[in-house]
């Protein structure tokens, strides 16, 4: 890899569900300003190991986290860190699009103002500008005090994009963003990424090969919890070192 | 052979028709037993709202019987003050209870809650009516209302209410507890990721989306207050005057007719007017009901906001 420092380091990761052993000695670095694909057979721990970058899996009665994740060299999972700030830190894009019970101009807003914005033009602002980046604004620019609720599938996901960058994130969360989308809307979400890449660092699980290779700057492939393999795009889908990543990619398993 | 699976066939294709008939039927009938019921207590009570204005029957406090008048303020009045202070005190406690059993509870106080609430659901109101009488009224009498600087038999609208207050809460916890259970877990995760507090996430996404819900779980504790008789009846003190204060006693329409119905009918015209503020009752209970049905099936906003 290049010599810029990773922006998220995973050391000996280990997740447990109840009994159930999720995610194995999980150790990588996350590059920085790239886009991550995070593959694997589903049910292989993709969304877990996501969601332990912003400690969301601990919200969950049984979950038992040990070992470290460093974000820009901080651990998240040090006892004294505060939590809020650590999740200020990532914009989280869900399976299904979930717009908050409010405008949609609220909904952007909404992030700004739980960390104490106020100022109704710098608001405005805001709002503005990150319906711009996620390229959003036109569509909605006459009707923002309308309810979210109200837009598009796809709509609502770019919605949730703007929510999640208002905050000012340096890492979006990608949790198959586009599998409730249709491949209109998935391009669209697609072409973001690829523009947000040059100021964020982005990291996506999907269970699609191909939107994968179309991304990713970086592969991690998981196996039943295991990090089998990681390296740069090119490299996992030309020239896989694991047999099971062989199989996966060439579709043995899935 | 033949025409025995001819039978048999069209045997089965009659059953299956009959079945579909009968449970209609009972559906109908069951609806029908609401429709005549109004019907007859509006018949039945027609010798009173038939000659004078339902307005004036409403508003006037004069209530007289052997005189021939019939003013149903005082009890609308008792009933309406003695709902009021059970759903202020009720409430906020059912609420705030139901916030914290779904969102911070851990689970095993969750789950064990659960049945103690049922159960609480399950006791007869006359039990809840002795121990008005037994804890309740004295405490009225002896500690509240001379807190208050006023003297009480203890008989009054604020023991009914308390008393009442505990009767509604098991409903409005359940019903808002299923409510905010019914709010996605993504939700909560979208607004947690962003930074937000969970308090902050629970005041604005999580009792927003959850509004129209709760707004009908309280709507449906008000109308089982509004009609419960027999535990108010014995707390209330039954003074048919319209009452100043909350600790006056007073005489909600329900125990109106439970103390009265089938005793003074010698009086003229005294059945037609108990029969007609058990119309009222049952039309006000209905109204609630249809009101927090419409808000829950989210008709009105849930489609807007909610999605």
């Amino acid at each position: 890899m290049t010599g810029i420092p990773p922006h998220i380091s995973v050391r000996d990761l280990n997740v447990f569900y109840g009994k159930d052993h999720a995610l194995k000695d999980i150790s990588v670095d996350i590059p920085n300003k790239k886009i991550t694909a995070i593959i694997g057979p589903s049910g292989c721990g993709k969304t877990t190991l996501l969601k332990s970058f912003n400690r969301l899996l601990e919200r969950a009665d049984n979950v038992k986290v040990t070992g470290q994740v460093l974000v820009d060299g901080e651990d998240i999972y040090d006892p004294k860190m505060e939590i809020t700030h650590i999740r200020k830190k990532m914009g989280l894009l869900s399976q299904k699009p979930y717009p908050l019970p409010m405008s949609i101009y609220d909904n952007i807003a909404y992030g700004p103002r739980i960390h104490g914005e106020q100022n109704k033009k710098k608001l405005d602002k805001i709002v503005e500008h990150f319906l711009k980046t996620a390229s959003l604004w036109e569509e909605v620019k006459d009707k923002l005090h309308g309810p979210a609720a109200r837009l598009s599938v796809g709509q609502q996901q770019r919605l949730c994009l703007a929510r999640g960058l208002a905050v000012g994130p340096e890492i979006i969360l990608g949790d198959e963003p586009t599998s409730a989308l249709d491949p209109k809307s998935s391009q669209h979400i697609e072409k973001r990424f690829i523009e947000l890449k040059e100021r964020y660092t982005i990291i996506v699980v999907t269970h699609i090969l191909r939107q994968a290779k179309r991304l990713a700057d970086y592969v991690l492939f998981l196996y039943m919890g295991r990090l089998i393999e990681h390296g740069p795009a090119q490299a996992i889908f030309e020239n896989p070192q694991q047999e099971m990543t062989k199989e996966y990619i060439f579709g043995v398993i899935s | 052979m033949l025409s025995s699976f001819v039978t048999i066939y069209a045997r089965r294709l009659f059953v299956d028709r009959a079945a579909k008939r009968v449970l209609e039927l009972v559906v109908v009938c069951s609806g029908l037993i609401l429709l005549i019921i109004a019907g007859t207590l509006y018949f039945r009570s027609l010798p009173v709202h038939g000659q004078a204005h339902w307005g004036s029957l409403l508003m006037s406090r004069e209530w007289h019987p052997s005189r021939g008048q019939f003013g149903f303020l005082p009890f609308i009045a008792g009933t309406l003050w003695v709902t009021g202070v059970a759903m202020v005190l009720a409430v906020p406690v059912c609420l705030l209870m139901a916030i914290y059993l779904v969102e911070y509870a851990p689970r095993f106080l969750r789950e064990g809650i659960n049945p103690l609430i049922d159960i609480l659901a399950g006791i007869p109101s006359v039990v809840y009516g002795m121990w008005g009488v037994l804890v309740i009224v004295p405490f009225v009498k002896n500690y509240l209302a001379p807190w208050f600087g006023v003297s009480s038999s203890g008989y009054s609208i604020i023991a009914g209410g308390m008393v009442l207050a505990v009767m509604v809460v098991p409903g409005i916890i359940h019903i808002t507890m299923e409510v905010l259970k019914s709010v996605p877990q993504e939700l909560r995760d979208a607004s947690l990721a962003l930074g937000a507090t969970k308090w902050q996430t629970i005041k604005n996404v999580v009792t927003r989306r959850a509004m129209p819900g709760m707004v009908a779980a309280i709507v449906l504790g008000l109308s089982r207050a509004f009609g419960e008789t027999i535990a108010v009846l014995m707390v209330v003190g039954n003074v048919a005057r319209v009452p100043g204060s909350i600790f006056d006693p007073a005489y909600p329409l329900p125990a109106l007719i439970a103390n009265n119905y089938g005793e003074m009918l010698s009086i003229p015209m005294y059945d037609a007017a108990l029969l007609f503020a058990a119309l009222i009752l049952l039309l006000v209970v209905l109204y609630f009901n249809v009101v927090s049905r419409l808000i829950l099936s989210g008709t009105k906003w849930s489609s807007y906001y909610y999605g």
